[in-house]
């Protein structure tokens, strides 16, 4: 059975998922580090294949994925090792081609072994003075951000309400 | 597909505890301006500015009698909003069912590996 997936927002600017896997944490390592291993898991799902992962493993060095989507659409995002602590903690920048969010990210992934079992943070931390004269403008990230918060509690107090109601 | 400024319109309008409010109390039914005003404590003004950061976010329509102006919760762009969130959630969960069979993959390849080299050792 999988495990839950859970997701949060420990700060404004950030989103944070926690996921375990029945692995130990070097494993886990690898499969987020080796080209033929990402290709394998990560966005390959309703028709889109990743057509170009490349890994460059060290501080400093780039990483670049794009992928298709059976229709030929492309998608592509890359950035920089920032810290890499084999097989516990990699830190990465972020940046998609067609960006959807103001500037760049930040992206931590921490790797946390017990009893064979590895627990998994994966916290995205967005760039916060670019994006934050754009939010003035555009409320994408603090409104994203507040909905994941928020949104549950709106759709609760319907939930509540309708029930109330019928 | 939807735009992307319309799902900030909806989140940013999310964002207030007073609008959220507001929601939950329209999913009971239709509401004049006034009658949204009084549990509230607020005045009418302050009520209509939110109104129509909600409207703007297409999360709520309101009626065309001029004098009451009914509001009325609009459940698509909720859900559009709840479906957004829903598919990040599912890209990732998807994400990592994959990678949960590629690690089983990785571990038995890893034990056949192991036992191969302790047989070889042997």
């Amino acid at each position: 059975m999988a495990h839950a997936l859970t997701l949060t927002t420990p700060s404004d600017r950030e989103i944070a998922m926690t996921r375990t896997f029945d692995a130990p944490r070097d494993m886990v390592f690898e499969a987020f580090t080796r080209p033929e291993l990402i290709k394998r898991w990560l966005g390959v799902q309703n028709g889109w294949e990743m057509v170009v992962c490349e890994v460059d493993l060290r501080i400093g060095g780039t990483y670049r994925y794009v992928w298709r989507r059976t229709d030929g659409m492309e998608m592509g995002m890359g950035g920089t090792y920032r810290e890499i602590v084999r097989p516990e903690r990699i830190v990465t920048t972020e940046s998609f081609d067609q960006s959807w969010y103001p500037g760049s990210a930040v992206g931590t992934v921490t790797l946390v072994e017990r009893d064979g079992v590895t627990t998994l943070t994966l916290t995205v931390l967005y760039d916060s003075r670019e994006a934050r004269d754009l939010v003035l403008q555009s409320p994408m990230e603090s409104g994203v951000e507040a909905g994941y918060r928020q949104l549950e509690n709106v759709l609760a107090s319907l939930r509540t309400e309708g029930d109330g109601a019928s | 597909m939807i735009t992307s400024n319309r799902l900030d319109a909806t989140f940013a309008a999310l964002a207030d505890p007073t609008r959220r409010a507001i929601l939950a109390r329209l999913a009971t039914g239709e509401a004049s301006v006034m009658e949204l005003a009084e549990p509230f404590s607020m005045s009418q003004p302050a009520i209509s500015k939110h109104l129509k950061v909600l409207e703007r976010a297409g999360l709520i329509s309101r009626g065309r009698d001029a004098q009451r102006r009914p509001c009325r919760i609009e459940a698509k762009a909720l859900e559009e909003a709840t479906d957004w969130l829903e598919n990040y959630r599912r890209l990732w969960e998807g994400n990592f069912q994959r990678l949960d069979a590629l690690l089983d993959e990785m571990k038995f390849s890893g034990k056949r590996h192991k036992r191969t080299r302790k047989q070889g050792g042997s």
